[in-house]
């Protein structure tokens, strides 16, 4: 990683209700493009960034931008400069398209950029009235995003945006992420690999509440040891399957050699 | 028909008083989850601060005319600053600990009343207000008390006053979102215990009112009056869906008038009774109350 971290997690641990569901969590956040949170099912990548944002009770050291924010209530550390796309959407279902998006204006902090979301997602300017309710998933995807964007973040947290998705709308917003990707850094939680070996330059990968690996995403996914031993997915699937929005990776070389890993 | 209508116009200016105590604790049950038992005691506060101007201890105030418009606001006033004071000394300190909030508001709705009655003591004291607001009116051969009318009128503005802040300003728009995802908003950057607040402050004074327009319904402020209120607000918050206040308005008309009818055609009692036996049936056939959605 070039630089120091934007985001630097240290030894972040949760306990709810006498558990503990993370305990030795170490995560940097690269200060440009996409990083990777990875793990299986449960691995605790989703209490890992809602600790990080303290929407849960939360113990040990995250540093934004060289600040330790761990005593900060969420809504402070969120305007220091963070969009959050949760897992649910987190969409107010009862609020129209454009009342979800004025919501996540910030007031003060600059004229929000409603140009970009609405560049991005046309579909959110002609849908603005409609109850966000009633709208499809990844429509409402794109309202869990567009919202991100709407601020001049540094740092946006996508945690699993692709989930449940149909391949063309996996495509539209893998191609949001990595367009925002160039602007602000990105922690994207995500279990479609084709997706992370596309976006991704760094990883990190949790395993029963703690890290596991941290490194290049891409040397990760050209090892099909190590990506079946650390993820769970066979060989077949995590580096040969003929994805639907399989476009050449960022590196030539490993897309390559993770074709070649998998015949 | 002069009964009925006398009825309906009691039934109706009973609903509005109810619902000038839903709309602030459905509002706050929705937002914060919090069973705000204190409630009541808003109200009663509400009434004596009134009372109390209007019986000619506060200067200007007065028991007619402009002096009785300034009592109320004075007595709304008071209940509006309890309420936030309850919300800032107790509520939040016991943010996240739900059974220990609805035992201070329980302990605030208990204590209310009994400091009330040590102060004035617990008879009833007679309410006074301007004589054009306690005479009749005539309408479809019965007699209405013009009471009746000021409640319906405070209701009616106090309800489109919520809707617009709800539907109209950023800070409605907070409020609307919180109810649904009150960890989603500050995810946003949105500090939520604002809103909570605002809503108890905005819940108190309209408690507050309906306490000072109660006393020209009763025509008396008496300790228990908002305990007693209280128990059927909450039918009311129940019946119309917990967050949501033009729910609380229908539920709030249709309690009064089932109550007022059935008191005065079977037997008194009966009423409040089944005013019970409806909540049970709506909440059998629509669980989320009448609207069946939030704010
Ligand atoms: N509030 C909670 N109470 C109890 N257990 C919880 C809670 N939140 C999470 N857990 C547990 O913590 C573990 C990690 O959950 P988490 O949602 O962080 O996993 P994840 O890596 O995001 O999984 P997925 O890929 O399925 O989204 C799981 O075993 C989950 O059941
Ligand atoms: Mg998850």
């Amino acid at each position: 990683m070039s630089g120091e971290p934007l985001l630097a997690v240290r030894d972040l641990a949760v306990v709810i209700g006498g558990r503990h569901i993370l305990h030795g969590v170490d995560l940097d956040v690269a200060p440009s493009g996409v990083t990777a949170l990875l793990g299986r099912n449960g691995a605790g990548k989703t209490t890992t960034v809602r600790a990080v944002l303290g929407l849960v009770p939360r113990t040990g050291s995250v540093r934004l931008a060289g600040e330790e924010t761990v005593r900060l209530p969420t809504h402070l550390l969120v305007r220091r400069g963070i969009g959050y796309a949760p897992e649910d959407r987190g969409v107010f279902a009862g609020l129209t398209v454009a009342e979800n998006l004025r919501l996540a204006e910030r007031p003060g902090a600059g004229e929000p950029a409603y140009d970009l979301v609405h560049e991005l997602f046309p579909e959110l300017k002609a849908r603005a009235r409609q109850p966000a309710g009633t709208l499809s998933g990844g429509q409402q995807q794109m309202v869990a995003i567009g919202r991100t964007l709407l601020n001049g973040n540094r740092l946006i947290i996508a945690d699993e945006p692709t989930k449940g998705l149909a391949p063309r709308v996996v495509t539209e917003v893998a191609r949001v992420l990595e367009r925002a990707a160039r602007a602000v850094p990105v922690l994207l939680v995500e279990q479609n690999l084709a997706l992370v070996r596309r976006l991704a330059g760094h990883c990190a990968v949790l395993a029963d509440g703690r890290t596991v690996h941290r490194g290049p995403a891409a040397d990760l996914l050209a090892d099909p040891d190590a990506t079946r031993r650390l993820l769970g997915v066979g060989r077949r699937t995590a580096v040969t399957e003929e994805h639907p929005m399989a476009p050449p990776g960022p590196d030539p070389s490993s897309a390559a050699q993770a074709g070649k890993a998998g015949a | 028909m002069a009964t009925v209508v006398l009825l309906a116009a009691t039934g109706l200016g009973l609903g509005a008083l109810y619902f000038l105590v839903a709309a602030g604790l459905s509002l706050i049950f929705g937002l914060m989850d919090v069973l705000n038992f204190a409630h009541g005691a808003l109200l009663s506060i509400g009434a004596y601060a009134t009372w109390w101007a209007a019986s000619g201890h506060l200067p200007g105030a007065g028991s007619g005319g402009a002096g009785f418009v300034l009592a109320v606001c004075f007595g709304t006033a008071v209940g509006t600053l309890a309420a936030v004071v309850l919300e800032l000394a107790l509520i939040r300190p016991l943010y996240g600990r739900p059974r220990e909030q609805v035992l201070a508001t329980v302990g605030v709705g208990l204590a209310v009343p009994a400091l009330l009655s040590a102060i004035w003591g617990p008879d009833a004291r007679p309410f006074p207000g301007p004589a054009a607001l306690s005479g009749t009116f005539g309408l479809l051969g019965a007699r209405i008390p013009v009471n009746r009318l000021v409640l319906l009128g405070a209701a009616a503005v106090v309800l489109l006053a919520l809707r617009l802040f709800l539907g109209r300003t950023r800070h409605g728009l907070v409020v609307r979102a919180g109810v649904e995802d009150r960890a989603m908003v500050t995810a946003l950057g949105i500090d939520v215990r604002r809103a909570f607040t605002l809503v108890f402050a905005i819940g108190g004074a309209a408690a507050a009112l309906g306490g000072a327009l109660g006393g020209l319904y009763y025509g008396s402020v008496d300790p228990g009056q908002g305990t007693s209120l209280l128990i059927f607000a909450f039918v009311v918050v129940v019946m119309g869906g917990m967050g949501s206040v033009a729910g609380a308005a229908l539920a709030a008309v249709g309690v009064g008038l089932v109550q007022q009818f059935a008191n005065y055609y079977t037997t008194s009692g009966l009423g409040d009774l089944a005013v019970v036996v409806l909540l049970a049936a709506l909440l059998l056939l629509r669980p989320r109350g009448i609207t069946g959605r939030l704010a």
